[in-house]
């Protein structure tokens, strides 16, 4: 039971660590969405290792089902141009700003271990009852004592939708004229009318589709 | 069983690594989950507190241990959520107006 404890702990460690490297490293923003989906499914599991089963089904849904979806549709609707070229300016900064921050974090990080192993102290582990992080504790506890601030997130995700809605939908007029009337407003002579022309319905013979044709411009 | 020292260490490598990769990478969908690895690594080690530290609490709906840690991580995962949708609005809006996704092209309030 403890050695097999042990091995799904560092498996799920090693793959949440490789994930990670991969949205760092890789140059497809879509390989880099693979190893989001990768770290995200090893912390779920490491989510049930420490008897947060809730938790690990809402990483589930909410990530890998809503977030990674929303990652893919975006990559997916630039095409092409979401993976940038690669480019030699300015990388002098990044690496340097990049690379102090590791280093300061893993020096921090050395710190607190070289400490830690030097005080015997160890953070207890008791064991939950197991009911422990299960939806019916959760759930009585984010009702009762989190109430107001479950409310006020539903509140804070209402906004963001609305949000993403204005920001996304852009600046209507230009964009939501047809071809045709670009190049009617377009053009200094506007062609004439053509009504004199024998009525024509759109068909094989048609020229044009008449539904787009300026009906402003015959009166 | 694995102590919980483990967690938080993996939690510490797992938000060094989402913040190189925030401070390194220049493609603004990659930054955006950069950010995402970082928030992980902090739900991480919330649970893993939450675990080691199993505080009696008895309240009017429920008597056990506490589910603080677990209730901020599910308030993360929440917030988190809003940031993606907000987020990757604003990567559409951008590359809408730049004709590209890197994220020093973003010099529209410069001067």
């Amino acid at each position: 039971m403890t050695a097999a404890g042990t091995i799904y702990f560092y498996a799920c460690a090693l793959l949440a660590l490789a994930g990670a490297g991969g949205v760092v490293a890789s140059k497809n923003p879509i390989r880099g969405a693979m190893g989001l989906l990768l770290l995200i499914l090893s912390v779920a599991g490491l989510f049930l290792a420490l008897h947060a089963q809730f938790l690990a089904a809402i990483q589930l849904i909410v990530y890998a089902g809503a977030i990674i979806i929303l990652f893919l549709f975006v990559i997916m609707l630039l095409g092409p141009s979401a993976s940038t070229p690669s480019d030699r300016r300015g990388i002098a900064a990044r690496v340097f700003g990049g690379g102090l921050f590791g280093i300061a974090g893993l020096a921090a990080l050395w710190a607190v271990v070289s400490a830690a192993m030097a005080s015997h102290r160890t953070m207890p582990m008791p064991a939950p009852d197991d009911s422990f992080g299960g939806i019916d504790a959760f759930g009585s506890v984010l009702f009762a004592d989190a109430l107001v601030p479950f409310e006020l997130s539903s509140a804070l995700l209402m906004v963001a939708v609305l949000g993403a809605m204005a920001v996304a939908r852009g600046r209507q007029g230009q964009k939501s004229m047809s071809k045709n009337e670009l190049e009617v407003a377009a053009s200094p002579f506007p062609s004439p009318p053509t009504r004199e022309l024998p009525a024509q319905t759109a068909g094989v013979f048609s020229h044009e589709i008449k539904a787009e044709t300026p009906k402003e411009t015959a009166s | 069983m694995i102590p919980a020292e483990h967690y938080v260490i993996l939690s510490a490598l797992l938000f060094i690594t989402g913040g190189v990769g925030f401070l390194v990478r220049r493609n603004v969908l990659v930054t955006l989950m950069s950010i995402e690895v970082m928030l992980n690594a902090s739900n991480l080690a919330l649970v893993a507190f939450n675990r080691s530290r199993l505080a009696h609490v008895a309240t009017q709906t429920y008597v056990g241990a506490s589910h603080t840690g677990q209730v901020f991580a599910f308030f993360i995962i929440a917030a988190e959520a809003a940031e993606v949708a907000v987020g990757l609005a604003i990567v559409l809006a951008f590359y809408r107006l730049r004709r590209t996704v890197r994220s020093d092209e973003a010099d529209l309030l410069k001067n």
